[in-house]
């Protein structure tokens, strides 16, 4: 007697997961921080070098 | 003269700790203007106002915390007795929006002085020169006999404590530029000391307990790095506190103590990979994170035991262990949006990219800058903190609450309720942390030695007599 034990598609659980699109969350995030830098570069440009020198206080604790 | 019998101390469940926080603020003043201003003047017209209401630099405000100009001109914020991490951040988080407060009437003052300019706050640990300045963590602990070698315990922890909740730093060497976990790493001199400006050491041993001195002493820990995100002070405070609960337990621990201490916390701060290891007093070498996972793995095993399971706990072990884990993977995406090093590490890395410098480049030294400027508007921790980037462990309303409103179920709730009559009453008063004092012909002084005492008949009375 002909034993029927095959599945219709037996293969169907071991179908690869489609590629996640690149971490949608991780690629949002990154925008939001590139625009935050869009935004404050300039001010950050301007007289860095003099800007981060004039900054000398004694030491603390 | 005194009044009123001191009362018995209260007696205290011991997962119960004080727990506090001292901030030095960088005082910076940006101007066009080429006559010199010391750090001292600035600080000076900053404090005005604070000066104008409490008739003095260094005062106690109505939410039981301190406020004064310390060493070096700096702004210093130091919170009120709190008994919970989480509330120690609120009110750690209310000190940065307290002095950023006074910025706008400080810049006033300086521009009737004929000092056009911005006044920048920055919470971090170091001035472009390399002058240091520090973030200090106040500890409650039991008195036992043998406090140098109970602290001398603590000493690995601290030690490699930076590798999950250092601040990060741009390091410039001769060589070039390096990014590191810790900026306050090369300034420590050695392990325990009771100096703290000239010898500094990682925990101080000077026993101030400002509490019953036969039951508390302060463990007052100098190493560790001012921080903005919530999520890394409170793993910085909670995983101490965990360790320190077991210590008071006499639990059997494993002995870490390292061969120099002094050496071993450079050596990992500057090696962000994590590998390089240090070496123990009995030969062994282990690296940072190696360190650390003994003190996470030590704790573990008493949860249920001497530490009782709660959602706090549960928060402090999850994030401890990730940023081993960070750390060992070199992975740190897993922790970007909680601890600083690493949240600081990838704004300087894409900004870098951007610009295609060098790491040394001045305008990273100005970007590190603003991720530490308080100003809710222009600092980059703020910004990124308001687009979501960085997780919050305590919500806005409560820092705001934090500002005026002494922690309730400490001594800090009595020295607010006194601070807030006194004030209101015109009557002059001081106040430490242990005194409550009515000034005048008629001077009245009550001594609160018990930090866990939120109610207290002699202060009812004290109040009274302000009111009457």
């Amino acid at each position: 007697m002909a034993q029927t034990t095959a599945n219709s598609s037996p293969f169907e659980d071991d179908a690869p997961e489609p590629d996640a699109p690149a971490a949608p969350a991780a690629q949002a995030s990154l925008d939001a921080l590139d625009s935050l830098l869009d935004e404050i570069d300039e001010g950050i440009q301007t007289n860095a070098s003099q800007f981060v020198r004039s900054f000398v206080q004694k030491g603390g604790q | 003269m005194m009044f009123g019998e001191v009362p018995a101390p209260l007696d205290v469940d011991p997962a119960r700790r004080i727990l506090g926080l001292e901030t030095e603020f960088g005082l910076h003043f940006d101007t066009a203007n080429s006559r010199a201003v010391t750090p001292e003047e600035v600080a000076g017209h900053l404090f005005h106002s604070v000066v104008e209401w409490g008739r003095s630099s260094n005062v106690f405000l109505t939410n039981g915390s301190r406020l004064y100009i310390d060493v070096g001109a700096h702004p210093e914020y130091a919170t009120a007795e709190t008994d919970s991490v989480t509330q120690l951040v609120a009110h750690d988080k209310a000190g940065e929006r307290i002095v950023h407060d006074l910025v706008a009437d400080g810049e006033r003052r300086l521009a009737a002085a004929g000092l056009e300019g911005t006044i920048y706050l920055y919470k971090n640990n170091t001035d472009s020169a390399g002058n240091s300045y520090g973030c200090h963590e106040n500890y409650l602990v039991r008195r036992r006999a043998d406090f140098k070698s109970f602290a001398a315990v603590l000493l690995p922890f601290l030690v490699s404590r930076q590798v999950v909740t250092g601040a990060g730093t741009i390091t410039r060497t001769p060589e070039g530029a390096h990014y590191s976990f810790s900026p306050r790493a090369d300034h420590m001199w050695e392990g325990m000391s009771s100096a703290t400006t000239r010898s500094r050491p990682m925990i101080n041993t000077r026993d101030e307990p400002h509490a019953h001195a036969d039951l508390y002493r302060r463990m007052h820990v100098i190493v560790g790095d001012s921080t903005m995100a919530e999520p890394t002070t409170f793993l910085k405070v909670g995983a101490t506190d965990l360790l320190l609960r077991l210590m008071e337990a006499r639990l059997p621990m494993q002995d870490l103590a390292l061969a120099n201490e002094m050496q071993a916390i450079r050596t990992i701060a500057h090696d962000l990979t994590g590998t390089s290891t240090v070496e123990l007093a009995d030969g062994r070498r282990m690296t940072g994170a190696d360190l650390q996972e003994a003190c996470l793995t030590a704790v573990r095993e008493y949860v249920g035991d001497v530490i009782q399971p709660s959602a706090e706990v549960d928060q402090i072990l999850d994030l401890w262990e990730r940023g081993i884990g960070a750390v060992r993977s070199q992975d740190p995406s897993g922790v970007e949006t909680e601890l600083e090093w690493a949240i600081k590490h990838r704004l300087i890395t894409r900004y870098q990219e951007r610009l295609d410098c060098s790491l040394d480049d001045p305008r990273l030294a100005r970007l590190e800058m603003a991720y530490h400027d308080v100003s809710p508007t222009r600092g980059l921790f703020n910004r990124l903190q308001a687009d979501g980037q960085v997780r919050r462990i305590v919500a806005d309303a409560a820092i705001e609450h934090a500002k005026t409103e002494p922690p309730a179920t400490t001594r800090a709730a009595l020295r607010g309720r006194f601070v807030s009559a006194a004030l209101a009453s015109g009557h002059d008063y001081t106040v430490d942390w242990v005194h409550l004092k009515i000034s005048g012909s008629e001077p009245k002084t009550i001594l609160l030695k018990d930090p866990f005492r939120n109610t207290d008949e002699r202060v009812d009375e004290l109040i009274a007599a302000l009111e009457s």
